[in-house]
């Protein structure tokens, strides 16, 4: 048996978005741009999704700009605001964002802008005192993740956004909703830019979005044709965004997801503790984090010999966020909230879609139970 | 008129009686490198010539690379006659400056004139041509060579190859393999006196996962490049790591399991018809590289042991890791020999008969005979 537990990394295509793809491949595979009708379709194809994601988000379409994925929307988010405007700025970061964020931030600190890195808490919460002390020294841009993706952590958005508006009403604000977008209601009205990915929701790679609030001026980072209202050029991933607009009608055709994902984790943390009692649950309160995503340390038991053997039996599961595990030092997201070095050490991350099946949930704690048992006698002396 | 590339050997000059045979392995390498190029090769007059390649650069970059050779030089093939002879020289020194010499070689000594009065004749005509040139004969920024053998040859300048023994007079021998960066430099420098070398790799999933292990393949290939390729044996070994862990003194942990992995290596060089074993050794570089802890692993290999970096410091062997092109896969981080069985305290002077009491708590010829039957081989 098999059990894909790393949908915060990755999800897999359903059938309907590969389906979805092919056709545009097939029968509409035009240039937008050009000028005769089936071009059009293109177009209006793309308008489709653009309509899908704003629907979800409460905004307009109008303000839905594709991109190649998540790291190119942070970045063009960060530093296409940022470089709007006139010399150097005060910005503000919390300390638990994805890289894509966190570096787009330190490569502008770079160019002399000054930045503050908020602390967090063990659930993931922003140091409100330090935020507070921050926006003293009105911010240009503040940036926090919609759901941490290590952890699950559910930073509140919506105090941030008032202490943010109260003090620094000219501060833009911009949520990286990449682990969040239709699996955590959001209403993005309140912020001025928002972060999607669609190989996160079940669509195809190499596709994301960035809403930008009307009004919200933004430097192009890359330059030619002038799509995409000149702020990003290139011609459209047609298929892309064909397989991203099927993957978010089925997301949200899914009735009563994000109680469904609740209960999925809560199955998952049951199992689990009681295949390893001493299991230690990282982060937010059960059920106080996002519905998909579970961090779990097992004592004694480095993350990623777990995470091999674990493999060896057909479970699939991460240290930390993928794109660091190959780097080989433990987690500064399960650092920076407070756990110690060997806590984070043994940590591994679960997360689900609504397509994980009970079976494999089950059958997953059932390995890691085996699994750890042996392992733990062989604890380093 | 056509370019050739002019082989010269090194050491085999030395050998005595089996010098034709060492040759002929040579020539034969050789052959095979530039084979896919549509080159052919061919040993006339104590050089090797190579001819017939549409790109020279990528014909002297696998000659190099042959073991045994000394240098080789793109050359131009001309007829025996002086006027054409002196053209070429002309032509090849036309954007030259500083200082220059003519080293002619006259082997026909039925052509009309001998080295001497080539070096002046030719000197003065390029002279003639270049006035911006002055001669040196003592140190010369340049040379420009001219050979008379049955054809004529002209080149400036020669290329370093790679030096040692051709491969295959070496015999064979079984390499102990790791992701480091020391092993596939190790079996590079016994391959460059002549051995064809085979792998041996330890495999301890879960604690070292698939990644560490295609990156221990994709060393083997780099290496095995230099030969004819290279087979690596991925052993098993987990099992035997933890028992050591379980039931042996935590100190003596790392050597137990060197001398396990000598016992496996053994065997598998034994049926891969080696006559020794390959490690990357280097003297004090941790503790189980001591001279004590040597003698403890050496003691249950049978065959003989080459280290072949015994005496390197570890920056000698990352620069020749860097040249080789291993350094680069050699550093991905990847595990390798899993840190949760290191000791924290290894004992640096073991005695064997210690370090052989400690073993007798395990099943030596049990595990030895599982992990060798669950061996996986796979060619490069």
């Amino acid at each position: 048996m098999e059990a894909y537990l790393d949908n915060s990394a990755t999800t897999r295509p359903t059938d309907g978005v590969i389906d979805a793809m092919a056709r545009c491949m097939r029968d509409g595979f035009y240039n937008p741009s050009s000028l005769y009708a089936p071009a059009l379709n293109a177009e209006k194809a793309m308008r489709a999704c653009r309509e899908e994601l704003a629907g979800a988000l409460s905004v307009p379409a109008k303000g839905i700009l594709f991109t190649s994925g998540g790291t190119e929307a942070n970045n063009l988010a960060i530093i296409g605001s940022v470089s709007a405007m006139h010399g150097p700025q005060h910005l503000i970061v919390s300390a638990v964002e994805h890289p894509s964020v966190l570096e787009a931030f330190h490569y502008l600190e770079g160019l002399g802008h000054r930045l503050t890195v908020l602390r967090v808490d063990g659930a993931g919460q922003p140091d409100w005192t330090q935020l507070d002390e921050a926006l003293s020294d009105p911010p240009a841009l503040v940036s926090c993740m919609q759901v941490n993706n290590e952890t699950g952590a559910l930073p509140d958005i919506p105090r941030l956004v008032k202490a943010v508006r109260e003090k620094a009403p000219k501060a833009l604000i911009h949520v990286d909703g990449v682990q969040g977008f239709l699996r955590v209601p959001f209403d993005a009205r309140q912020v001025d830019l928002y972060t999607m990915s669609s190989h996160k929701i079940h669509g195809p790679k190499g596709v994301g979005a960035l809403y930008v609030r009307n009004g919200v001026r933004l430097i192009p980072r890359q330059l030619g044709g002038g799509q995409e209202g000149a702020l990003r050029s290139g011609t459209e991933n047609t298929p892309g965004i064909a397989g991203f607009r099927e993957a978010a009608v089925e997301m949200k055709a899914i009735p009563g997801l994000y109680d469904m994902l609740m209960e999925k984790k809560r199955l998952l943390w049951r199992e689990m503790r009681s295949a390893v009692p001493d299991a230690l649950l990282n982060g937010p309160a059960l059920e106080d984090g996002a519905p998909h995503i579970v961090n779990i340390s097992f004592p004694d038991v480095r993350g990623e010999v777990m995470l091999h053997a674990l493999e060896g039996a057909g479970v699939y599961c991460s240290t930390g966020s993928a794109c660091s595990s190959k780097k080989r030092h433990v987690s500064p997201v399960l650092l920076a909230m407070g756990l110690s070095p060997d806590r984070a050490e043994w940590a591994l991350r679960f997360s689900l879609s609504p397509h994980t099946t009970d079976d494999e949930i089950r059958y997953a704690a059932r390995q890691a139970g085996v699994l750890h048992a042996t392992l733990r006698r062989f604890k380093r002396r | 008129m056509r370019q050739v590339l002019l082989v010269r050997y090194g050491e085999v000059h030395l050998k005595g009686q089996n010098r034709p045979y060492f040759l002929r392995r040579l020539t034969e390498n050789v052959k095979n490198a530039v084979a896919p190029l549509g080159a052919e090769a061919w040993l006339s007059d104590s050089r090797i010539y190579v001819a017939g390649m549409a790109d020279m650069d990528e014909a002297v970059r696998r000659v190099t690379r042959v073991f045994g050779l000394h240098s080789v030089s793109p050359a131009w093939e001309l007829d025996k006659d002086y006027k054409e002879i002196s053209a070429k020289c002309v032509e090849l020194a036309k954007d030259l400056k500083g200082t220059f010499k003519v080293n002619a070689r006259r082997s026909d000594k039925r052509f009309p004139m001998n080295s001497q009065e080539l070096n002046a004749e030719l000197g003065g005509d390029i002279l003639e041509s270049n006035p911006g040139l002055r001669v040196d004969v003592h140190k010369p920024d340049h040379y420009i060579s001219v050979e008379i053998r049955d054809r004529a040859y002209v080149y400036t300048g020669e290329i370093m190859a790679a030096g040692g023994l051709p491969l295959g007079t070496g015999g064979r021998a079984m390499l102990l393999l790791s992701g480091g960066i020391d092993s596939p430099v190790a079996g590079y420098q016994m391959m460059r006196r002549g051995v064809s070398v085979n792998a041996v790799h330890f495999f301890s999933f879960p604690y070292t996962s698939e990644r560490a292990k295609e990156k221990v393949l994709e060393l083997a290939r780099i290496v095995g490049e230099y030969g004819a390729g290279m087979k690596v044996y991925v052993v098993p070994f987990t099992d035997i790591q933890l028992q050591i862990h379980e039931k042996c003194p935590d100190e003596m942990g790392t050597l137990i399991m060197r001398r396990y992995m000598m016992r496996i290596a053994n065997i598998i060089a034994r049926k891969d018809n080696a006559k020794a074993l390959v490690t990357g050794e280097s003297l004090g570089q941790v503790a189980s590289q001591t001279i004590e802890a040597l003698g403890c692993t050496d003691a249950v290999a049978e065959l003989p042991v080459l280290r072949p970096l015994i005496s390197f410091d570890k920056q000698e062997i990352i620069d020749i890791a860097e040249r080789i092109g291993t350094y680069e896969t050699s550093s991905l981080p990847y595990e390798d020999c899993c840190t949760v069985f290191t000791p924290r305290h290894p004992m640096t002077k073991p005695r064997v008969d210690v370090v052989a009491r400690a073993e007798e708590a395990l099943d030596t010829d049990a595990l030895v005979r599982a992990a060798v039957e669950g061996t996986e081989e796979i060619l490069m």
